[in-house]
């Protein structure tokens, strides 16, 4: 009963991860850039319902809309001022920008919510449930997280089959030059994956504050480099892969903190990586790419 | 192209040097006033502090003394550096009101070191080239230890609020008003034993912190000689201190009673929290780093109702009341145990500086000699602990207190 | 032509050699007439850390072309490889001096070591995915010795991953390494003369790797690995070589910097994945495969924190728009066509005065 339990909260971290994954491998499968500052927009989404709901004393409901709203700006302003200026230069310079802008918006959070820790009030109001006579029992949060996890995946995969502008997306992720011949507005494509990204990163934030409520101005660092790692795990760039990268990498975490060691969780969850990678160099759905001479 | 920013960053390189020469040239006559950085430094550091920043910064005139604090005031450690930067603030700014120590005005300036050792003797390096002639630091463990070792072949005075690792006061000339990590988790494990409150114990520590690993093996190894059964160790890492629903499992399988908490109050706010939606109600037990619980913004208190803690200081207390009332009026949040320990350690120096007599413009060396008697002479009531003393070797000699949170104030025991 | 170009690299060398020396001569002369602070004299060793950091990251990212951000790990393990050496021959080597010097190798040797160890299975991957391995790599190293115990006793050495009390000492015995605190009390050897030299050494190391025959080959892989292969250089062989050579730098700058302070601990401000990008921003900024802008932009922005200190809150805040704001000018296209529209019109100004000049 015990390993369902673990097994199951695995999977609610997975599915954060996940969601956090999803704004990592859009960014970069159409920017191809690695885009280190996600993690920090979680945390800006965390202190917009923070600020709404627990300070202001709004409706949850109202605070997730504001965090979806606010990150979309924010990431949508970032994207033209200190990532658009780059395009055409190295990966590599755009890269150190995000850095750049990570600890920017670190450091404001700091300067305007101070250093102390926020316990973060649930947003989700759904009753968590009790089985096998009350000795498993699943956390409101928990139902949420993974429901919500699904609804995202499948959303953003027919939006992007099925819409003008996913269809653009993943033309400029292919080949960008063609796409700017066939007449698909780069920029305007590239402005909206941030968009989404940002947007579901208040989503992820909504849900990462809820189930473990404690609110920093660092609350996003770590899950976004773990995420990132999801991301890698699953294959870069894809969709699917961010889901099975995200819930790989949640459930790995929480059974070796179970029954290997608590303190060598990352090293374990970091060494599967490796392994992974070693044997599909692209990650688990990534594509082959063929050098051409 | 490329040379033009090689030439660009060489002038950039040229200027910093000349900064630092320039900086170097005004330390020596540091003694005239400081140069216009370090006096903006000293201007802002009251403000940021928040405010009435006249009286301190008028104390900044001639003759005062100038007292260096050295803590992690940006970075995930900030909370700890920023209370014990107010706390310092709060007494040099109490002690100016009332005349100062033997009519010497104190003047303060905080440096930020980001919990990172390097940048603690950075940060120091700084405060000597401003002129102290004690400290007040490190905050944290790790970087008081690399601190304490510049400080003792400077020979300068060194008091820390809250480095509690063993070898954090180690050389001869520096002191602290927290308990040694062990002695803690001796304490903690004997009040255990001889109250009965429990005798299956679970342990959830921060095993990436010297402060929480050092408790937790004082209090494993003497859990043993008091009877008590440690049924789960369960250790976390600061790059995962915001999940313990694996930890808070295993302690509620293995029939825990007691779960003990050797962490700060940020982690184990959070703590609390999961284990009320796990229905897991043992008596939770922490050390001095729990306190603040109460303080958390936002934390239902309701969570905490029959946490027990050792702690010297606490915000309900009939002592410690002008002190939280001062601290929240002038920062505008709970003061917590960082903030009470600067206090002390202000007031500690002031102690010193009365007793020892030393001219307020002496050089630190000479400060320091003369605080190193003066040191173990002193009694003062602070509020972690009333008749507080000092042995040579610098630990303070006070009783920790049990506390109970009850309908969400602390209830002594 | 052929000996043009090498008389030219030759002065470009030497440029960078005399620009340290140079810079070792003024802070002596400074400090000799104590004009340097002590803010300053205490960030001496940590300038020559870093700046041997840029350089030997530069060694993978700039001229192998591969991206690596586990910089930090190979510091790591170098530190206490050395650190460790440092206390268990205090008995047998009563010189501080000597035994710096034996850790340096020690700690150089065992990181390259290491550099190879990882880099076998790991240089097979590309790009980003070799990044993410090499950052994973980097907290395995932390995790692990954070939670690594050993002490010694009359009996021999013993380890734990546990905590002290398994360790099973003797009294008497002797805890070397202690688990999140690591290894306190190694001697403060690192002096600014001492990684003056170093960093020289390192200098020497990859400047006269990338100029030989060696280094053509490393280059080759990084333009165009295919054509490289083609005409039968060993990919894997100069790949690891290079990464090996950087690594044991790395390790080299670890022992230095566990010489430099008085506490050494794995925490994640110190080794973790935040420090390798630093160290990767030093490079970017000073210039791929630059070797002279490494080291600038190490001392730069190594004490741009630090001068920043008179901010007090905003400080990193004010760090952070430095960073964006230098990448923006350094990289952006944009950027970069403005500047070489104004320099044309500098230059063009100059031609136009000395043509009126002339006429005049």
């Amino acid at each position: 009963m015990s390993f369902l339990s673990y097994l199951i909260s695995g999977i609610s971290l997975g599915s954060i991860y996940a969601i956090i994954a999803l704004g990592y491998t859009m960014v970069y499968g159409i920017a191809r850039m690695l885009n280190f500052a996600h993690g920090d927009i979680i945390m800006v989404g965390g202190f917009a319902i923070f600020t709404m709901v627990s300070t202001l004393g709004m409706a949850p409901m109202v605070g997730i809309l504001t965090a979806i709203v606010v990150c979309t700006v924010l990431g949508v302003t970032i994207e033209f001022v200190a990532y658009r200026p780059l395009r055409g230069a190295s990966s590599l310079a755009v890269l150190i920008t995000a850095i750049g802008v990570s600890y920017l918006l670190q450091n404001l959070a700091l300067l305007i919510f101070g250093s102390n820790a926020r316990q973060f009030t649930s947003v989700v109001t759904v009753p968590g449930l009790k089985l096998a006579g009350g000795r498993l029992s699943i956390s409101g949060e928990t139902i949420v997280t993974i429901v919500v996890c699904i609804v995202i995946m499948a959303g953003l995969t027919g939006f992007i089959n099925k819409t003008k502008v996913g269809q653009a997306m993943l033309a400029v992720s292919e080949d960008r030059g063609a796409a700017t011949l066939m007449g698909i507005n780069v920029n305007r494509t590239i402005a909206i994956t941030f968009a989404i990204g940002s947007a579901l990163a208040a989503i992820a934030g909504a849900l990462l504050c809820s189930t473990y409520p404690s609110l920093t101005p660092y609350t996003g660092s770590m899950p976004g480099i773990k995420a990132f790692v999801a991301a890698v795990f699953g294959g870069i760039g894809s969709i699917p892969g961010a889901l099975i990268g995200g819930i790989i990498l949640g459930v790995v975490e929480n059974l070796s903190k179970a029954y290997i060691s608590s303190q060598l969780s990352d090293a374990i969850v970091f060494s599967l990586l490796i392994i992974i990678l070693l044997v599909r160099p692209t990650g688990i759905l990534g594509k082959k790419i063929n050098e051409k001479v | 192209m490329k040379k033009l920013i090689t030439l660009g960053l060489t002038a950039a390189m040229v200027a910093s040097l000349t900064a630092c020469g320039g900086n170097g040239g005004d330390a020596t006559t540091a003694a005239a006033g400081g140069d216009a950085t370090t006096a903006a430094a000293g201007g802002d550091t009251t403000t940021a502090a928040g405010g009435a920043s006249a009286d301190n910064s008028g104390a900044g005139a001639e003759g005062a003394f100038k007292i260096g604090v050295i803590g992690p005031l940006t970075g995930p450690a900030a909370a700890y550096g920023i209370a014990v930067q107010n706390g310092a603030d709060l007494a040099v700014k109490e002690i100016n009101a009332a005349g100062g120590a033997n009519g010497v005005m104190l003047e303060m300036n905080a440096q930020d070191d980001e919990h990172d050792p390097q940048k603690s003797v950075n940060a120091y390096n700084t405060l000597k080239d401003w002129g102290a002639q004690a400290i007040v630091g490190s905050t944290t463990s790790d970087p008081c230890i690399a601190v304490a070792a510049e400080t003792s072949n400077d020979n300068m005075f060194q008091i820390t609020p809250s480095g509690s690792a063993v070898e954090c006061v180690a050389p001869e000339n520096v002191f602290r008003v927290c308990f040694a990590d062990p002695d803690q988790g001796t304490a903690s494990a004997v009040y255990i034993g001889e109250n009965k409150l429990a005798t299956k114990i679970a342990v959830i520590y921060d095993s990436s912190t010297t402060y929480s690993s050092g408790i937790r093996e004082a209090f494993v190894k003497e859990a043993a000689n008091q009877g008590l059964e440690v049924v789960a160790d369960e250790a976390f890492t600061a790059d995962n201190a915001t999940d313990f629903s694996v930890q808070l499992d295993k302690a509620k399988e293995a029939g825990a009673e007691l779960v003990f908490l050797p962490i700060y109050y940020q982690e184990a706010s959070v703590i609390l929290k999961q284990a009320s939606d796990k229905d897991f109600a043992p008596i939770f037990f922490g050390c001095d780093g729990m306190d603040g619980i109460l303080t958390v913004k936002n934390f239902d208190t309701a969570l905490a109702e029959g946490l027990m803690l050792l702690t010297p200081f606490s915000t309900t207390e009939e002592s410690s009341k002008a002190f939280t009332e001062a601290y929240v009026a002038a920062y505008g949040i709970e003061p917590n145990q960082f903030a009470a320990d600067s206090y002390d350690a202000v007031y500690a120096i002031k102690a010193a500086l009365e007793k020892s007599g030393v001219a307020a413009d002496a050089d630190f060396s000479t400060v320091c000699d003369a605080f190193k008697t003066a040191m173990t002479e002193i009694t003062i009531d602070g509020l972690t602990g009333e008749g507080m003393t000092w042995n040579a070797a610098g630990e303070p000699d006070k009783a920790p207190k049990a506390v109970k949170i009850v309908n969400g104030v602390y209830e002594m025991q | 032509m052929v000996k043009g170009k090498k008389n030219k690299l030759l002065i470009q060398n030497s440029i960078t050699y005399a620009m340290v020396i140079l810079f070792w001569a003024v802070i002596q002369g400074l400090s000799a007439g104590g004009h340097v602070s002590s803010l300053m004299k205490g960030l001496l060793v940590p300038l020559c850390i870093y700046a041997i950091l840029a350089v030997s990251l530069n060694l993978t990212v700039g001229i192998l072309g591969e991206l690596s951000l586990g910089h930090a790990g190979f510091m790591c393990v170098g530190a206490f490889s050395g650190a460790f050496f440092t206390k268990c021959a205090e008995s047998m080597i009563p010189s501080v001096g000597l035994r710096f010097f034996f850790a340096l190798v020690l700690g150089a040797a065992v990181t390259g070591v290491f550099g190879i160890l990882i880099g076998i299975p790991v240089l097979r991957l590309k790009g980003d995915y070799l990044a993410i391995v090499t950052l994973a790599f980097g907290e395995i190293i932390k995790n692990l010795i954070n939670v690594m115990f050993i002490g010694r006793d009359s009996r021999g050495f013993h380890f734990s991953i546990k905590d002290s009390l398994s360790l099973g000492l003797e009294d008497g015995g002797e805890v070397i390494v202690k688990g999140a605190q690591g290894i306190t009390g190694t001697p403060r050897a690192a002096t600014f003369t001492i990684g003056i030299l170093l960093l020289l050494l390192t200098l020497v190391i990859v400047l006269n790797l990338i100029n030989s025959r060696t280094g053509r080959a490393i280059m080759s892989i990084r333009d165009n690995r295919i054509a490289a292969e083609s005409i039968g250089i060993n990919i894997t062989k100069y790949k690891l070589m290079a990464f090996s050579i950087s690594a044991a730098l790395a390790g080299m700058a670890g022992v230095l910097y566990a010489h430099s302070l008085a506490t050494l601990a794995a925490t994640s401000a110190n080794f973790g994945y935040n420090k390798s990008i630093m160290i990767l921003v030093f490079v970017v900024l000073g210039g791929l495969g630059n070797i002279r802008g490494s080291v600038i932009a190490a001392i730069v922005l190594t004490a741009l924190p630090e001068l920043l200190r008179g901010l007090n809150d905003y400080r990193m805040l004010i760090y952070a728009i430095v960073l964006i704001v230098m990448m923006l000018f350094n990289s952006s296209p944009k950027a970069i066509e403005m500047r070489s529209v104004m320099m044309e019109r500098l230059k063009g100004k100059k031609a136009g005065s000395e043509s009126a000049a002339k006429e005049a």
